[in-house]
């Protein structure tokens, strides 16, 4: 009794990323085949830096989409929570922490603006999300030209408080003669929260009803409102903490960036087992899609090949996990 | 005998020009089944909503423990210990049964951050909840979605009965189930009733509910065709009720 309960567990946990473990699997193996340099202990550190860049996000927007939502304006909060830290830092000449928590605060206003409208007008957050995502695209570029007359912000690097934030959001730290960036650790350590929440907090099981259920979910009480603008909040919160990490990387944040990298955290969470239309998915699967991303992203470089490639790779990735997670789950559904 | 947990007298409903139910008089004792049966538009769903708190009636009385009563909401019909259990409204298909059992009402474990659902706990309570009433469904982490509609209703049924229900009212649990299906949800209407329930079944087929009724309403047309006792029709008597409502409407 106990073992098939075991499997039986197993088998419920596994299967929405069963998918991209086997994918993830597969695009190590052939950036191994192909590119030499995808073999060094190094290389591996760059790929998870670059994977923890998009995998903070895709944790917050695969619960997002297991709530049965959309947040395509998440790309550009990023660079809308960088660009408000930093220009507030430097306007007012304030410690960069004072721009940090300023921002912070614009962020999760405008995730919970999101889910406000969501919720109160029934409109599907596919548009809702639209329409913000242009607003803030366009405010990032007109309110930085109005506040600097340029395109960029001005560096903040010899400010009070850099340092510090940039041990938080931007540091690194050798392990055995290996780099290791800090936002990997931070993602790990998100990545477990998300999981603990999803499997192990009521509001996990809350998530899944709203997303899986909806009317269900309302008819026995479950707030269904809170729970969808409290995930809304969780993404921007996810978009302000990458943010931060590039201000603090680079020191001056380009206004136009962003743009189209919704798309790579709804991907990544998709090809970690996401249901389209909510209600399936996992934290542990947000990972391993992320991870296939910065394989990719690394391994095209790695195998020199022209990184003008790497979107369309990109585009035949998502194709071929999604064709083997529908595959996966036929078989999984047959084997019953 | 006491007084009826609920009872209906001369209730009716109107939707715009329809006249959708027409002085219906319906009693539901705890202990028993009260089956209403009808064919398709008969307004037996009309009924249901009614007592189930979606609708509020404009005619007559809906008396629940003697006081008059009429409900803005499911939710204070659940107050007063009446659950209704819909056809497709029920549970969450993604979700494992135990999950959907507990839904909204999650048991809990630990202090403070560490608070946690106790999943374990559930689980067992929910293998109980589910044996007690004579459903033999061992592997509670499979979704909804995996179980036989006879397995789902029974889910349902047991969410509603664990949480205190005093009253059942079930949509149609038998319609679209094969034979062994229909039996096992019917078992679980008897235990229900054996539980002390007050047990109102929805039903088109006069067979199902003379399995388990004790007393039967035909609906024809918004009205009550005839009110039975058991002792005072037979399963025969009851199917041609039914069919000579079948036989008028094609007339």
């Amino acid at each position: 009794m106990s073992e098939t309960g075991a499997s039986r567990k197993t088998r419920r946990l596994a299967t929405p990323e069963a998918g991209a473990l086997a994918g993830a699997v597969l695009v190590y193996l052939f950036f191994f085949a192909v590119a030499p340099p995808f073999r060094d202990l190094s290389s591996l550190s760059t790929v998870l830096y670059v994977s923890s860049i998009y995998g903070i996000p895709a944790l917050a927007v695969a619960l997002l989409m297991i709530g049965g939502e959309f947040d395509l304006s998440a790309g550009v909060a990023v660079i809308t929570a960088a660009l408000t830290a930093s220009m507030f830092s430097y306007e007012m000449t304030a410690n960069v922490w004072v721009g940090v928590g300023v921002s912070l605060a614009v962020a999760l206003a405008v995730g919970v603006l999101n889910g406000v409208l969501v919720v109160r007008t029934g409109i599907p957050s596919f548009l809702v999300t639209l329409g913000s995502f242009f607003m803030l695209a366009g405010l990032n570029l007109a309110g930085t030209r109005l506040i600097t007359g340029n395109v960029a912000t001005r560096s903040i690097a010899d400010m009070d408080g850099f340092a510090s934030a940039r041990a938080v959001f931007a540091s690194s730290f050798s392990v055995g003669g290996v780099d290791v960036r800090v936002t990997v650790l931070w993602w790990l350590a998100f990545a477990a929260l998300a999981s603990w929440v999803l499997w192990r907090r009521r509001v996990g099981n809350w998530i899944f009803a709203v997303g899986g259920a909806p009317l269900t979910a309302r008819a026995v009480g479950v707030p269904v409102r809170r729970v969808k603008i409290a995930l809304f909040a969780t993404t921007a919160f996810a978009a302000w903490f990458v943010g931060m990490h590039q201000l603090f990387a680079y020191d001056t944040v380009q206004s136009g960036e962003g743009v189209g990298k919704e798309f790579y955290y709804i991907i990544a969470a998709v090809v970690g087992g996401c249901l389209l239309t909510g209600g399936q998915g996992s934290a542990v699967g947000a990972v391993l899609g992320a991870l296939i991303f910065g394989m990719t992203t690394q391994g095209i470089i790695y195998a020199g090949w022209n990184p003008d490639w790497f979107k369309f790779f990109v585009g035949v990735l998502l194709l071929a996990v999604i064709l083997l997670n529908a595959g996966v789950r036929r078989w999984q559904a047959a084997g019953r | 005998m006491s007084a009826p947990l609920i009872r209906l007298t001369g209730v009716g409903k109107r939707y715009g020009a329809l006249e959708a139910l027409r002085a219906v008089d319906l009693e539901a004792h705890a202990g028993e089944v009260t089956c209403v049966l009808g064919d398709n538009g008969a307004g037996k769903s009309t009924l249901i909503k009614i007592v189930a708190g979606l609708h509020p009636h404009d005619d007559g009385v809906v008396e629940v423990d003697g006081n008059a009563v009429r409900y803005a909401s499911p939710r204070e019909a659940l107050a007063h210990g009446i659950a209704t259990v819909f056809q497709d409204l029920a549970l969450a298909p993604l979700m494992p049964v135990w999950a959907n059992l507990f839904l909204g009402q999650e048991l809990e474990a630990g202090w403070g951050p560490l608070r946690r659902m106790d999943v374990a706990r559930m689980r067992e309570v929910t293998r109980a909840a589910l044996a007690d009433l004579g459903t033999d469904l061992p592997d509670v982490d499979r979704p909804v979605a995996d179980l036989s509609g006879g397995q789902r209703q029974c889910v349902a049924i047991a969410r509603a009965i664990h949480f205190g229900a005093r009253a059942l009212v079930l949509d149609e649990p038998t319609a679209a189930l094969g034979v062994r299906q229909a039996g096992m949800v019917l078992r679980q209407v008897a235990a229900a009733k054996a539980r002390g329930l007050a047990v109102i079944l929805i039903t088109h087929n006069p067979n199902h509910a003379y399995a388990v009724g004790n007393r039967f309403l035909v609906l024809q047309r918004g009205a009550g065709q005839g009110a039975f006792r058991r002792a005072e029709i037979t399963v025969d008597a009851l199917a041609r009720q039914m069919a000579g409502e079948l036989a008028e409407q094609g007339a």
